[in-house]
């Protein structure tokens, strides 16, 4: 392996235009940056304003004074909507992501006569549009008496199969088949050898998983408004889509309400994030 | 407990598109033996180990473990242990729990599997790395890691894929003194894989010789070294390889070049009249005395001085031997004889003591025995 070699910076090789070209490279990132952050940045100023602050015409503008009154406004007609995704994206991304790992794990470790017919026609679940099977998929909920919270986490795991297992398989399919060979050889089975030794292994395809379950399920409109019947059981997407009331928009709520609809898919990611480092195969493989 | 043997029987092994990795090979070996498969890459070495471990389903013949036919059996149920190239360590558990796995898939108690793998770690010197991971330790570290995990298992058999490749050359040597003393210290049955000649000659009671899947010779290092059944064998075994040139047997004698040597006592070659393939060790020389040994001059381009002993190489004035049998030996050993040279001469490679007074460009005379000569047959190969 390669060993990182620190070399004092006088040795460099160096362009005569290196520190400039850095330079410039460093305000158009900026500059980017900025630009992308623009509606983030109207959304919290205008959350925090004050209600009598709030219009159109001072959108650009800071507030007077910081207000957490919106915050506290909004809340009751959120928490309800908050409390069912949690409930219902927690699992269902936990889910899916150690169904997709199992199959991520047998489509590459494990193989079975057949395996590169099946893996296709999952992946094939993720183009199908969702509107395409919204009917029937309603259609078979209410008849399974599904048309509540966990009927909208089913939904969510088994349409995030395809992508968690497309994700394990490519991690699978990275790590040496020598591992596998050893565990066999030590004595364990297919299901010993996924939960002792791919799943360790794994940690960074769960992180991506999850975080990228997660997403989908708290972020999701359609399923949730389509599947669940009762108003107590609608999603956080669905209340937010409902604080922006029907004749005059109050945009400081909606703002607020949206901000803190988003923390969650925020912290997940911060959370998970450390997890992406690399190194978990460190000393596997000779050296 | 008591050693076991492996048997072989009628062993073939065609993978998907027909390849045929290994090829009706039957190999026995014997309870406490420690046996090398050696090949050049691709030979199907690998592909046979993996077989005895249950890695790979046979196309046809038979398995056994001792007594027991094993073909169908899953690797689990084997009862081998084996070390691989990459030495496969887990890399989320430490030393300890990576020595113990197997006895954990096995159901041993945890005191009792405590108890081996300190003992285990004890011989291997790994007491101190027991809380480490994999990734905090070096090269050799992980590679006795990794036969700790085999050896604690006290397995029928020890299965090595090429265990010591990943070393650097110095490390190479400690480890393969380290592997006979810990094989006579065991006694357990093992079967090593290498491409590496040295290493197959000096660890290998007995040597199995393997190419494009078919078994060569299967024998004592000495015997391979000494007697080779065929130009593969030959050419494979011993380093630096043997020097092969075309000759021509008639009259009781053997001539190539300007050297006319007459056939060692009770040649099978005595009376025939035919094209031959000769074949001398670059040890098989001496520098002449004049004790009535057939003789030959050679003009050396190069000379090496290695300490101890020097090695001289020149051409020798007959058609070089271009076989599919010498070019597949000598791809295996690296680059060790890329050819630099005119085509269509024989370039040899002698042996001589350190004091031989040789000097690139200065003829000398070099005696050889005829007892050291190998004559193949120039269209098979085999041995003659």
């Amino acid at each position: 392996m390669s060993a990182r070699v620190d070399v004092p910076r006088d040795l460099r090789i160096r362009s005569r235009w290196g520190p400039h070209v850095t330079t410039l490279r460093y305000l158009a990132l900026f500059a980017l940056v900025c630009l992308f952050l623009i509606p983030v940045y109207v959304l919290v100023v205008t959350a925090l304003k004050d209600p009598s602050q709030v219009s159109p015409r001072q959108m650009w503008q800071l507030p007077d004074a910081l207000s957490l009154d919106t915050f506290r406004t909004v809340w009751p007609k959120l928490e309800t909507g908050f409390r069912n995704s949690l409930v219902m994206a927690v699992p269902a991304s936990i889910i899916s992501s150690v169904l997709g790992a199992a199959n991520g794990f047998v489509l590459s470790k494990w193989r079975f006569p057949g395996a590169d017919i099946v893996f296709p026609l999952i992946l094939f679940g993720m183009f199908i549009p969702y509107q395409s099977i919204l009917i029937p998929l309603r259609q078979v909920l209410s008849d399974a008496g599904l048309t509540n919270l966990t009927g909208l986490a089913l939904v969510h795991i088994i349409y995030g199969l395809p992508i968690t297992t497309l994700i394990f398989r490519s991690y699978f399919a990275s790590i040496s088949d020598e591992l596998i060979d050893a565990s066999q050889v030590d004595g364990a089975g297919m299901l010993r050898t996924f939960a002792y030794v791919a799943v360790p292994i794994a940690l960074p395809a769960f992180a991506v998983s999850i975080i990228w379950q997660f997403t989908q399920a708290w972020n999701d409109f359609l399923f949730g408004i389509v599947v669940v019947t009762r108003a107590t059981h609608w999603p956080v997407t669905v209340a937010l889509n409902n604080t922006a009331g029907s004749q005059v928009v109050p945009y400081h709520e909606a703002m607020a309400a949206a901000a803190l609809a988003s923390i969650p898919t925020l912290l997940v990611y911060i959370l998970m994030g450390r997890f992406f480092m690399r190194g978990l195969m460190a000393g596997a493989l000779k050296g | 407990m008591e050693p076991v043997g492996i048997r072989l029987q009628g062993v073939t092994k065609r993978f998907k598109g027909h390849v045929l990795a290994v090829d009706n090979v039957n190999l026995e070996i014997e309870p406490g033996e420690f046996m090398v498969l050696v090949g050049p890459s691709g030979c199907g070495k690998s592909t046979l180990l993996r077989v005895i471990a249950g890695l790979e389903e046979v196309s046809g013949g038979r398995v056994y473990l001792g007594d027991e036919d094993v073909t169908t059996k899953l690797p689990q149920h084997r009862d081998v242990a084996m070390v691989f190239q990459s030495y496969a360590l887990y890399p989320r558990m430490s030393v300890r729990r990576n020595m113990g796995f197997g006895l954990r898939m096995r159901r041993t108690e945890k005191t009792e599997r405590d108890r081996r793998v300190d003992e285990v770690a004890h011989i291997l010197g790994l007491e101190r790395l027991l809380d480490r991971r994999p990734g905090a330790l070096s090269g050799g570290q992980r590679q006795r890691v990794a036969m700790g995990r085999a050896i604690v298992r006290e397995p029928k058999v020890f299965l090595l894929d090429e265990p010591l490749s990943n070393l650097d050359a110095k490390l190479r040597v400690t480890m393969r003194a380290q592997l006979s003393l810990l094989h006579q210290r065991l006694g357990i049955t093992t079967v090593y894989v290498t491409h590496d000649q040295v290493e197959a000659m000096t660890l290998g009671q007995r040597v199995a010789v393997l190419r494009d899947g078919v078994l060569q010779q299967v024998d004592t290092p000495t015997n391979l070294f000494r007697h080779p059944v065929n130009l593969f064998v030959a050419a494979f075994i011993g380093s630096p390889s043997m020097n092969f040139v075309q000759g021509r047997v008639a009259n009781g004698s053997v001539n190539f070049a300007d050297v006319t040597i007459p056939l060692p006592a009770g040649s099978a070659l005595a009376g025939s009249d035919r094209q031959v393939v000769v074949g001398i060790r670059p040890t098989g020389f001496t520098t002449a005395t004049g004790d009535g040994m057939p003789t030959m001059k050679a003009v050396p381009d190069v000379v090496e001085d290695l300490g101890d002993e020097r090695y001289i190489h020149f051409d020798v004035d007959a058609p070089r031997v271009d076989t599919e049998a010498t070019r597949a030996a000598v791809d295996a050993k690296s680059a060790e004889d890329i050819l630099l040279l005119p085509e269509d001469r024989a370039r040899f490679t002698v042996r001589l003591p350190v004091d031989t007074p040789v000097t690139a460009g200065q003829p000398v005379t070099l005696a050889v025995s005829p007892e050291r000569l190998h004559f193949f047959d120039p269209e098979s190969g085999a041995t003659l």
